[in-house]
């Protein structure tokens, strides 16, 4: 494994061991009798026994061996707020080693002024970096300050081995755009300019094709089952809030539901398990039943809170439909484990259901229950579908461009492996690196894959 | 203007939060929004629990059938609401042992904290435990043999039931290595990882251009409909 260094502004600087200012000795042994000792011995003598007096002393100075090559560099893409540090273990950090000598790392960060010295704070201790860890990103820096960092190996005692640390101040830089997500920028152009394209046809008048969908052509059916049945309707929005698209989505279905509703003078019941759910389900169903002409039947306890418990809201909606036995329920929104149990309770009772999530794992369940089920893009389709306006019949028309580039890159990924796997090609293998993490990924390609020199 | 001002907060909202994914300096902003539809999602708390209040007191004072249990929703949701308002039973933070209010709502031991343990948790535990219950009725009319769709589904939830229990190493456990994917579990590896995978990706993808389009829509405010019919 080769990793690569790409240039920051400020270079990461190799590490140095230092054993001046401000640092734990490594311990006294300088004493005037061991010196004067030491001085009746031959020059070379002297020497070997240092070295030798050293190598046995150093278990009794406590002190690990100090952790080498203290490196920092920027962390690309991202608003200047974080560095990733990485150096080589202690030679004390051993794991064959019993007990351990080191107990883990302190790495400590100051700030760099032209007025006043850098003063070393502790940021990350033993319990952060334990033995073994080689790497830590520092997250919270200021765009563009210039820091200095220190790092010490610590033993089981607290006793710090001298410090590595860096050469030169580093200073995390902002990145004004994700490089790594160009390619995910353009492709969202290319769709989103397909779906504008067919809005504008759609608005010049030319007809566009639009299949049908059985889950949504049957809302009509429902309706008016439960008028003639002369029973309520239930709508379940899901039970995530305002800011989840599904649950946007819908709403903008209850729209329609709610002026077929009022036209048919139904009744229909909105419980939901946010409050915000509950207000925006209000304004809609206010101007569903102004839009049907019908303001006078409108009242606000159709759609009102229950609770944001999961399991409190679907102990509500069970007990509801075995109670009062609506005659259709509709389940249009973000669902999870509670799917099975709605869908079943409303399989239960009879009333004719429809649902409709973006929620991959729970659409069998629906699937099994419900007379209808919206699949994916079919759910977020309703709206236009129902509204039948040109314009929003368009964005169904664009999103084939995307399809169409879904499967384009689909082929394109397929032979390229199959090629690459075939041929024992290393081009196509980093094409096909390529095109899994950066076209179709928003990710760095990994270190792991990387051949050397790239 | 009713209508105009919460469109251009929506766009508004949403280009921050499409922008601030490829700008990272803007990142700030996007939390900011976020923090804004957190300050809102509070303050509607109020509006939920006004609701829940009239809607009770509405069945109560109307003897509806089954009033008695709006009743006992109306006492806890007091009992629940004062004693986390007010912390009751929470002893003050070590540092501030003057100040009775400084400690955490939810202590361990504190009235609240019991409540949430010896009510709430088994209460949603039972909840959720009759899931298994729905899952076999599921099953068993899905499972039905009808047709040929029904039956190729039938087979394959077979496979996949068994392979992913030990059964399936049991049953097959005989196999040569060499055909290790004729046995159950090599079978359900198969299945869940080429066409049940193919099939997730494809809803997926579908997925992600539905959301595409829908945002699209609402950013351009072309589809008003989550703000009422237009007409």
């Amino acid at each position: 494994m080769v990793k690569r260094w790409k240039s920051v502004t400020a270079a990461g600087g190799r590490g140095r061991l230092t054993g001046g200012r401000g640092e734990p000795a490594m311990g006294s042994w300088g004493t005037p009798g061991l010196v004067a000792w030491v001085q009746g011995f031959p020059v070379v003598g002297q020497l070997v026994l240092l070295v030798v007096l050293g190598v046995m002393a150093q278990p009794l100075w406590g002190a690990p061996a100090s952790p080498r090559g203290l490196r920092a560099r920027d962390v690309r893409n991202d608003a200047g707020r974080a560095l990733t540090l990485d150096w080589q273990l202690s030679p004390d950090d051993d794991v064959r080693l019993d007990p351990p000598r080191v107990a883990g790392y302190r790495l400590y960060r100051a700030e760099v002024t032209p007025e006043e010295r850098p003063r070393f704070e502790r940021i990350r201790d033993e319990q952060d970096l334990p033995p073994q860890v080689d790497e830590v990103v520092d997250e919270g820096l200021t765009p563009h300050q210039p820091y200095l960092y220190r790092l010490v190996a610590v033993d089981a005692e607290g006793r710090e081995s001298a410090a590595a640390e860096l050469d030169q101040p580093v200073r995390p830089e902002v990145w004004y755009f994700d490089r790594n997500k160009r390619w995910f920028l353009a492709i969202t152009l290319l769709i989103s300019a397909g779906i504008l394209f067919f809005i504008r046809q759609a608005r010049r008048g030319v007809e566009l094709k639009i299949r049908k969908i059985a889950g949504l052509e049957a809302v009509d059916e429902a309706v008016g089952r439960a008028t003639e049945m002369g029973r309520s309707m239930l709508f379940v929005p899901g039970i995530q809030d305002m800011n989840n698209i599904q649950t946007v989505a819908g709403i903008t279905v209850l729209a329609r539901i709610g002026r077929l509703t009022a036209e048919y003078d139904a009744r229909i019941e909105v419980p939901t398990s946010r409050s915000l759910v509950m207000t925006t389900a209000r304004e809609t169903l206010e101007s569903s039943y102004l839009a049907a002409g019908r303001p006078d039947a409108y009242h606000e306890d159709m759609s009102y809170y229950i609770t944001d418990e999961q399991f409190g809201y679907v102990a509500y909606l069970t007990g509801y439909m075995v109670r009062e036995k609506p005659a259709a329920c509709f389940f249009l929104g973000a669902f999870f484990a509670e799917s099975l149990i709605l869908a079943e309770t409303g399989n239960s009772i009879g009333a004719i259901q429809i649902a409709g999530t973006a929620e991959p794992a729970q659409l069998p369940f629906f699937v099994a229950a419900c007379d209808y089920t919206l699949i994916g893009e079919e759910f977020f389709a309703a709206s236009a579908y129902l509204s039948g306006e040109p314009e929003q019949l368009g964005t169904l028309k664009g999103q084939d461009v995307g399809k169409l580039l879904g499967g384009l890159l689909i082929a394109v990924g397929c032979l390229l492996f199959t090629y690459a796997h075939g041929a024992d090609s290393p081009a196509a293998q980093r094409a096909v690196n390529y095109l899994r993490f950066q076209v179709l990924g928003t990710e760095d390609i990994p270190e792991e894959i990387l051949e050397p020199g790239e | 203007m009713k209508r105009t001002i919460p469109i251009i907060i929506a766009a508004v909202a949403g280009l921050v939060m499409v922008v601030a994914f490829f700008v990272p300096p803007l990142i700030d902003w996007r939390e900011t929004a976020e923090e804004w539809f957190n300050i809102l999602a509070a303050v509607a708390m109020i509006l939920g629990g006004a609701s829940i209040l009239a809607m009770h007191l509405r069945r109560i004072s109307d003897q509806k059938r089954g009033w008695g249990f709006s009743l006992v929703t109306l006492i806890a949701f007091a009992i629940t609401l004062s004693v986390g308002l007010f912390k009751v039973g929470v002893p003050p933070m070590a540092e501030y042992p003057d100040r009775p209010w400084t400690g955490e709502y939810i202590t361990h031991g504190a009235p609240l904290w019991w409540i949430f343990q010896y009510l709430i948790v088994p209460i949603t535990a039972t909840m959720f435990s009759l899931l298994a219950f729905f899952v076999a009725s599921a099953a068993f009319r899905a499972f039905r043999a009808k047709n040929a769709e029904a039956v190729l589904l039938l087979g394959t939830a077979f496979i996949v039931l068994l392979g992913r229990s030990y059964a399936g190493t049991l049953l097959t456990g005989w196999v040569p290595e060499s055909y290790a994917a004729l046995t159950l579990p090599g079978m359900t590896d198969t299945i869940m990882g080429v066409f049940n995978t193919a099939g997730q990706r494809a809803i997926m993808i579908g997925i992600a251009l539905g959301i595409a389009s829908t945002s699209l829509k609402i950013l351009l405010g072309i589809d008003r409909s989550y703000l009422g019919n237009r007409h």
